[in-house]
């Protein structure tokens, strides 16, 4: 089908059009997939191997990135500082935990066929009913896009119709992911309590333990990075983004136009859920474990850093910082973990401070700002 | 035959009966009886101890009871046997020698019996009955309420016609009452009934219980029922009061959390997500001042307070200039730089103090309860706390009504544009209004050093919480605030019982966000054109 793909180019150099940090960024996304399995498969005493644990952490990098993407689309384009995106992540992750879960069968510790190992242990004698279906795959994939989307349909709806905006709205997402780790850190919940779920053993069939299945993990992530960074492109770019950075600079005055901005708000705002539930559903299989302190408020907000320091609204920069703040986190948390924090901290202010458009804000400095960082004064009443 | 079995008989009278030297005739009398072998003598021999009222005679009472009370062969003198190795340690019970370790051969216990030790108890208790100790006696009086026996009846009132000390007096004519309950006389059960009117005591309501369910007269059960429905009743009301009391001792603590925040969020509009950190500086401030003089525990609380609110002042107002006020009209960037803020002091206190939780100890006057009736009290220091956190939401309402400090706050507020042009130092209001409601999370976390524990995370626990006050009690307004705070520590601990801790505080902020859905400027709005959006 040579027209059709030749359409799909096509598709992609729309999209990438006056975009040159996006076509900069796939380009190196498309030569690392590509030379990270090949850096794996050489000799172990070459110089050039890439090791498994580094392929892994890569891949966890990579589902990072995509969760950046997820709340830059919505900060960025849309103005919505979410402090809970974490919770759409960590909900896409137990979705896919809980198939892992079902994956392990009688290979537990108790090696009870019916019920996961946490579930014994608390002596429950059956399936409570939203586990049931979590055996097939696809529907646990039907799964990690719909708990987090239903989530945010919901709260969103609720939120936007109200006109809940500006730091009222960051503060209430925040209480959502605190609210749902109280939740989830209950035995009672049915989701592993403390512990969450984890000693998973494989995943369609392959062990999670081989190589060749981390590699395809990896490969896996970017992937799904490459294409939700398209289909963001193609969010930004189409009529519904152009309304939504109108919403983004001046909620009232679109509205006054005529526009439906709860409808655009939840429509993208729903969209970015799902997205970081993906990101979760292939973070969790590349770590091995979900718990509930995933949904941890300092874990939704330090994605709000990276977005932050890579530079808002260019998609690309929330890669960018994704992959620079986990990197140092890597470095710091061995050599030094007790300068973490104050690192954390430190780039917190100095990159409001100093940086307000991030990275990505300092490689386009010769542009002429294209896109307005929202003076968000409109945000709370004095 | 007859000499022989005689022989046998006393035999072991004979060889046991060595004599005790104490240096006192009516202990050496006593002991005399308590060595026989003969039980019965033994019992009078109890007796006899106690009524000697040495100053000893409840010690040694408690020795022979569980067997520490020994007899050492060689001198007879009365010792304390304590395990050892190769025997038992034993010291002289009447001088306190150390008489070294001995073999356990060379201790004799002092034999009884079961029905010995009944007597050793009613010996105790009534060694209790009439201690000069006012406590002392209410507890024995206590104790036998529990388990009310006919025998004790003499005691109790021989005690009840010399008693001086009214709360003694009042329990021991319960007690008599309850003791009277299993009278054979209906009548006087029936009285007794009505003497019990108005008791709330746990053992009152089992003793009435046990009536109601087994007495042969129809009268008694009836009037045993009707008391009982009165107990319960009172209680149920009590258990309401108590839930009252912990849900506004919650909320107390919140709305001390959260009232700074009413000042940097809901006057000066600015997201300090640091004011958690600030709070938990105010507890550290409180350590270290006890560190410094740890003999006077209430002193440096004292201290504390105004200590807190000075070194939280500054910092805040450290975090104002230095940072926030770049950042003004750019609430989500406030909020990110705070957060940064919050994480770097969190790391500096782990790192110049410990990443431990440390000890704060609680001065005299806050431990403690205070016993308003049998079934219903309230701990000092929660008490304290729900006083003080009224006291400093008085203060911080006089400062921004009554001084010129809170007038030109009010001012910038509303239009700082025209408070400027009126020539009102808005950069030096937005800096004091910063360090005054970062000090008042300074004194915050003082009062939260007497509940909680004080570590690097104190602060986190109370943050979204604190917000949620502030929004739910409307921003800009104290009022909301308190009225805010102090319901949603009550609904918490109403809703506590039949959910548990953890739902029940997932149940509050799910409404909070419900409840901002549908009227998203808190429970109190600001009336005025500053709140227009």
């Amino acid at each position: 089908m040579p027209a059709y793909s030749g359409g799909r180019v096509l598709l992609i150099a729309r999209l990438l059009k006056n975009d040159r940090g996006g076509q900069v960024f796939l380009a190196l996304l498309v030569a690392t997939l590509i030379a990270v399995p090949i850096l794996h498969a050489m000799p172990e005493a070459s110089p050039w191997h890439l090791p498994t644990y580094a392929v892994t952490l890569l891949g966890k990098y990579l589902t990072y990135a995509l969760l950046a993407i997820a709340v830059d689309l919505v900060w960025g384009y849309l103005g919505i500082l979410s402090l809970g995106h974490g919770a759409f992540f960590a909900l896409g992750g137990y979705a896919m935990g809980m198939y892992l879960m079902r994956q392990i069968g009688d290979r537990g510790v108790y090696g009870n066929p019916d019920l996961p190992d946490f579930m014994v242990f608390l002596n429950w004698h059956e399936l409570p009913w939203f586990w049931h279906g979590f055996d097939s795959f696809p529907f646990a994939l039907l799964m990690v896009g719909l708990a987090p989307g239903l989530l945010a349909f919901v709260f969103g709806f609720l939120a936007f119709r109200s006109r809940v905006t500006g730091v009222y709205l960051s503060i209430i997402t925040q209480a959502l992911t605190y609210a749902l780790m109280l939740a989830f850190f209950r035995n009672e919940m049915g989701f592993g309590g403390n512990n969450g779920l984890t000693d998973f053993k494989d995943i369609l069939g392959f062990s999670l333990q081989a190589d060749s299945t981390r590699i395809g993990l990896f490969l896996a992530s970017g992937i799904a990075l490459m294409l939700g960074y398209l289909s963001c492109r193609a969010i930004v770019i189409s009529r519904l983004g152009r309304v939504a950075a109108a919403i983004r600079d001046s909620e009232d005055r679109t509205r006054f136009i005529g526009y439906r901005v709860e409808y655009v708000k939840l429509a993208i705002f729903t969209f970015s859920a799902v997205l970081a539930g993906i990101a979760g559903a292939l973070y969790v299989p590349q770590v091995g474990i979900i718990n509930p302190s995933e949904f941890s408020p300092l874990n939704s907000i330090e994605i709000v850093i990276w977005v932050a320091l890579g530079g808002r609204a260019t998609l690309y920069g929330a890669v960018l910082g994704a992959l620079g703040v986990n990197y140092a986190k890597t470095v710091f948390t061995a050599a030094l973990p007790d300068a973490w924090l104050f690192a954390l901290g430190a780039m917190f202010v100095l990159v409001t401070l100093f940086l307000p458009r991030g990275v990505a804000g300092l490689l386009r400095r010769r542009k002429k700002a294209v896109v307005k960082v929202t003076p968000a004064v409109e945000e709370i009443a004095p | 035959m007859r000499l022989v079995l005689c022989l046998i008989l006393l035999l072991p009278g004979l060889l046991c009966a060595a004599e005790v030297e104490t240096g006192d005739a009516g202990l050496d009398a006593a002991f005399a009886q308590i060595m026989d072998s003969d039980f019965e003598l033994k019992a009078q021999g109890i007796d006899a101890l106690a009524a000697t009222g040495h100053p000893k005679a409840e010690a040694l009472l408690n020795g022979l009871f569980d067997g520490n009370l020994r007899l050492h062969r060689k001198t007879d003198r009365l010792v304390w046997a304590v395990d050892a190795d190769g025997g038992y340690a034993i010291t002289d019970v009447f001088s306190g020698e150390d008489l070294g370790i001995e073999s356990s051969r060379k201790v004799r216990k002092l034999p009884i019996n079961n029905e010995v030790r009944v007597r050793i108890q009613a010996a105790l208790a009534a060694l209790d009955l009439n201690s000069p100790e006012a406590t002392r006696r209410l507890a024995a009086v206590e104790s036998m309420l529990t388990r009310p026996d006919p025998a004790e009846t003499a005691g109790l009132k021989a005690r009840l016609a010399v008693e001086t000390d009214p709360a003694v007096r009042a329990a021991l004519e319960i007690a008599l009452a309850v003791v009277r309950l299993g009278d054979a006389d209906a009548e006087q059960r029936l009285d007794a009934i009505a003497a019990l009117h108005g008791r709330l005591e746990p053992a009152v309501r089992n003793a009435l219980q046990r009536v109601a369910d087994a007495d042969r007269e129809d009268a008694v059960r009836a009037a045993a029922s009707a008391e009982l429905v009165r107990i319960d009743r009172e209680n149920e009301r009590n258990a309401m009061l108590e839930t009252l009391f912990f849900g506004l001792s919650a909320g107390s603590v919140l709305v001390l959390a959260a009232i700074g925040l009413a000042i940097t969020f809901g006057v000066m509009g600015v997201i300090n997500m640091a004011h958690g950190e600030l709070i938990m500086l105010g507890a550290y401030t409180t350590y270290l001042i006890q560190q410094a003089m740890p003999t006077l525990p209430g002193l440096s609380l004292a201290l504390a307070i105004p200590a807190a609110f000075i070194v939280s002042g500054l910092v805040g107002i450290a975090i104002e200039r230095g940072v926030i006020r770049f950042l003004y009209g750019r609430a989500l960037e406030t909020l990110l730089a705070t957060f940064g803020i919050s994480l770097v002091l969190q790391q500096l206190v782990r790192t110049l103090i410990s990443p431990q939780n440390v000890p704060v100890e609680n001065p005299e006057f806050m431990s403690g309860l205070w016993q308003i009736n049998p079934v219903l009290s309230l701990t000092y220091n929660r008490l304290y706390i729900f006083l003080f956190s009224l006291v400093v939401f008085a203060a911080l309402f006089v400062v921004l009504k009554k001084t010129r400090l809170g007038l030109e706050v009010r001012a910038v507020a509303q239009n700082r544009a025209m408070a400027r042009a009126m020539g009102v130092r808005s950069e030096r209001v937005d800096a004091l209004t910063f360090g005054l409601g970062s000090g008042i999370a300074g004194v915050a976390g003082v009062a939260l050093s007497q509940l909680t524990n004080v570590g690097p995370n104190l602060g986190q626990s109370y943050i979204v919480d604190s917000f949620m006050v502030v929004v739910f009690g409307g921003v800009g307004n104290l009022w909301g605030t308190l009225v805010a705070g102090l319901s949603l520590g009550v609904a918490n601990k109403v809703l506590e019982p039949w959910s548990g801790a953890v739902l029940a505080k997932i149940l509050v902020l799910v409404f909070i966000i419900l409840f901002i859905q549908k009227r998203p400027r808190g429970l109190f709005p600001q009336k005025d054109r500053a709140a227009e959006v």
